[in-house]
């Protein structure tokens, strides 16, 4: 009598137990898409208009092949839904939104899109895919947390490595996308710092003359770090625009935790990366012993405490939003970063439309020998390529084929040039079709500020001395610990010298914590691509 | 009985199963995540005994954070009971457009305070924001309110004082209409002056009041961060960076969870003990004063 309850439970249990499994092995199989007619025919108008009066009314053709308008419109996502994580409107997210609803509307499935501010995002990805949990199939995040994502990640298939558009993309950023030899990353953004200056200003013969008697020297586009300080000095606080009030000569990103280390590594970069030394310059890629407090990074930090005098009010504190309005609104005559503050200057109604011209970061006239412990003293300029958005599929996701898909519509030809033109949506040249002069003529660009754009950031690609980001796992770490450093040295907190001995002490501490061997593997990826340029 | 006393506790049982779920289980956790290396690139709960404690009282810069909190959070908590005690006492008697004048003295404090913060940060711009441009006005020369160290602090605890005197006001705008009046009365008869009523009567009357006011602002206070985000992101370098902003940078962007776990856990009973020091000797000071 007692046994037969005993016999129930077991059996509901097992049925229970079986069901689980049944319903587990349902979610993690992979769904499918299925066909359905196409919505567009081949190289049909695509415009954003339909979606509101904060797109331009541009118009391009729907490019061929897998992601177009016309093959993602035979695909039939009806009954799925995708999970996206990105970034908050605009940078990012809106177009993250935008493709999300084209998406729906075209494959009558379901995607629904969160976004998150920047301080959250890290932590909001990463925490599910650490967990197991696949809470989200597509990610979009800044490429260099890649050392962190990587473990998580779906490779991108085969079928959408040999798109159109994937195959456009420049090597450089499918070097971002790779890890281990294996593309990770979908390629949505491509970024990089370069120099931008006021050309009414330079070519101004008042303001030649002004520059010649101050420095004896003819007034030009600066080539390295001390000809941007002194250019930036002499124009410093005076109104060389004419609008009654004080301009000033560079505006950079300042504020300690608003991508300062991006501004810092710009301006060291000439002066740590040495064509002729091979194997990182973050770390000596042996020992794992940091090299932030080496003399080329420290130059970079005591030039950089020595252009305050040159800055606006309040430069001391500018977040990026702030560089790009000081440079794109007209108050500075230099500043460097990403594209940002150019597009913004771009802008229809800006008042300094085709006065200004992009052009590489400056460089140095010596740099700095880690090998030998002495300064070479030659010419040396170096590309830095950092930050760029990307976007990845999680590995854990029951939907990887709806999932490439969007991204592969994100990504199509015709969005990406339409998303180009729209400066607040953060995507940037990354596509050698990028690099055509005509297609920022059409925008409106001067033929000469549209040749100067394009020659600048091609010209980085070909640049064979070139800096990544510290792509390792703990980035943020080490870029807080960096940022912390410089903005001691700025405030004068601390000597540059001592402020980056302190950076060195917590590098160390953090790689010891995270694991030398696991941030010396992830950093070979790093020196691996800084040394094949 | 028995039975009574189990039907009582199954009453209270949701009750206490929610207490337990919403304070003491995070609580709990925290303790045990507090002992344990969980970060950014290991996101185990395994354990390391007190490291993480060990680490945290060398850290320098935790430390220079509740220093310069305990700065603010005292400076401005003052300052909001200077303001708020005065303009309590503005509207507690009869004056023209009263109710008036108690909403719109509670609008700052219904205001989120990152969108104040953004706005405050427009106002403090330094080649753009009113504030300078009213200095050059009068002849006072430009102030550079969020990078140098002095200016910022200044910048930081205004927005503060703005936004939360108003809590100030209301607490104690209560607690001085809850007065009896007949202290009062026999103040007035006895011919005591306005400033004597005051000193005499309202404040000591208003001891139990004014206590419970300034410690509920020092917690408040203690947590301050979503201000120094916006404002200063803790600087220039790291000359405003509090404790609550800090264990952010630790926590959620640099995902130190162990780490910021020890460092919340201390962080906590450091705030209790200093909290409740500082309770009994306002309540002592206050009893004194109106002794006297």
């Amino acid at each position: 009598m007692r046994s037969r309850p005993y016999t129930r439970v077991v059996a509901v249990a097992a049925v229970a137990a079986l069901t689980a499994t049944a319903c587990t092995a349902q979610s993690e199989a992979q769904h499918k898409s299925k066909q359905k007619a196409a919505l567009f025919k081949p190289g049909s108008e695509i415009s954003y208009q339909k979606y509101g009066k904060s797109y331009p009314a541009t118009k391009v053709k729907d490019g061929p092949g897998p992601c177009s308008y016309e093959s993602i419109s035979r695909k039939d996502y009806s009954g799925q839904t995708l999970k996206i994580i990105s970034h908050a409107v605009p940078v990012i997210g809106e177009p993250t939104q935008l493709h999300a609803k084209q998406f729906e509307e075209i494959t009558g499935g379901k995607v629904e899109v969160v976004n998150v501010p920047f301080g959250e995002l890290h932590q909001k990805i990463l925490t599910p895919l650490q967990a197991g949990q696949p809470a989200y199939d597509v990610m979009f995040y800044p490429s260099l947390w890649i050392g962190d994502m990587a473990p998580y990640l779906a490779p991108v298939p085969e079928e959408y490595l040999n798109t159109p558009g994937m195959r456009d993309v420049t090597q450089s950023y499918m070097d971002v996308a790779t890890w281990d030899g294996k593309v990770v990353q979908y390629p949505v953004d491509g970024d990089r710092h370069y120099l931008k200056v006021r050309t009414d200003v330079l070519k101004d013969p008042k303001w030649q003359a002004e520059y010649k008697r101050a420095t004896g020297k003819d007034l030009k586009v600066p080539t390295t770090w001390a000809e941007y300080q002194e250019t930036a000095e002499v124009f410093s606080g005076k109104d060389f625009d004419g609008d009654g009030k004080k301009n000033y000569g560079s505006a950079e990103v300042t504020k300690r935790d608003d991508l300062t280390f991006s501004a810092f590594i710009s301006r060291a970069a000439p002066y740590v990366k040495n064509p002729k030394v091979k194997g990182g310059v973050f770390f000596d890629a042996e020992t794992m012993k940091p090299l932030i407090n080496t003399p080329g990074f420290v130059r970079a930090l005591e030039d950089m405490v020595k252009a305050k005098s040159t800055w606006a009010p309040g430069g001391a504190n500018f977040g990026l939003g702030d560089e790009i309005f000081s440079f794109g609104g007209g108050q500075t005559l230099m500043s460097y970063s990403w594209d940002d503050a150019f597009i913004q200057a771009q802008q229809p109604d800006s008042k300094i439309r085709n006065t200004v011209q992009a052009a590489p970061l400056p460089g140095s006239s010596e740099v700095y020998n880690r090998t030998t412990k002495a300064w070479d003293k030659k010419a040396n300029q170096a590309a830095y390529f950092t930050w760029g958005w990307t976007s990845a599929v999680a590995k854990a996701s029951s939907h990887q084929e709806m999932a490439f898909d969007y991204l592969c519509f994100f990504g199509n030809e015709a969005n990406t040039a339409l998303d180009l033109t729209i400066g607040r949506f953060g995507v940037n040249p990354y596509r050698m079709s990028h690099f055509d002069p005509a297609f920022w003529e059409k925008q409106g660009w001067d033929k000469d500020v549209a040749e100067a754009y394009v020659k600048t950031l091609s010209g980085m690609e070909e640049n064979p001395n070139r800096v990544f980001d510290l792509r390792v796992p703990g980035v943020n770490q080490y870029m807080s610990a960096l940022a912390n450093g410089v903005a001691a040295a700025l405030a004068g907190q601390e000597s540059p010298q001592r402020a980056l001995d302190g950076v060195a002490g917590e590098w160390a501490e953090i790689t010891d914590q995270i694991g030398k061997d696991k941030v010396r593997s992830a950093y070979r990826n790093v020196v691996a691509l800084e040394d094949k340029s | 009985m028995d039975g009574l006393r189990r039907h009582k506790g199954m009453f209270l049982l949701p009750g206490l199963l929610t207490l337990f779920l919403i304070i003491i289980f995070p609580l709990l956790f925290t303790i045990r995540v507090s002992f344990s290396g969980w970060n950014v690139s290991n996101p185990r709960m395994d354990f390391i005994g007190g490291a993480n404690y060990t680490a945290m009282l060398h850290d320098s810069r935790f430390w220079a954070s509740i220093t310069r909190l305990i700065l603010l959070a005292g400076g401005t908590v003052l300052i909001q009971y200077i303001i708020g005690f005065g303009m309590a006492l503005l509207v507690w008697r009869e004056v023209r457009g009263r109710r008036f004048w108690r909403v719109l003295f509670l609008v700052p404090m219904m205001t989120t305070p990152v969108v104040m913060a953004a706005i405050w940060q427009t106002i403090f711009h330094e080649s753009l924001g009113p504030v300078n441009d009213l200095l050059g006005m009068v002849g006072l020369t430009n102030v550079p309110w969020l990078t140098e160290s002095g200016p910022a602090l200044v910048a930081l605890m205004t927005v503060e004082v703005w936004q939360w005197t108003p809590f100030m006001f209301l607490l104690l705008l209560a607690g001085l209409l809850s007065l009896p009046r007949e202290p009062f009365m026999a103040a007035a008869i006895d011919g005591a002056g306005t400033w004597r009523t005051f000193r005499k009567v309202t404040f000591p009357l208003m001891a139990p009041v004014s206590v419970a006011a300034v410690v509920i602002r020092l917690i408040e206070a203690s947590k301050l961060s979503d201000s120094v985000y916006v404002l200063t992101s803790g600087g220039p370098g790291s000359s405003t960076e509090t404790p609550g902003y800090y264990l952010y940078i630790q926590g959620l962007r640099d995902q130190q969870t162990g780490y910021s776990g020890a460092m919340s856990l201390a962080y906590l009973v450091l705030m209790i003990v200093t909290l409740t020091v500082v309770a009994a000797l306002l309540t002592r000071a206050f009893k004194l004063k109106g002794a006297s």
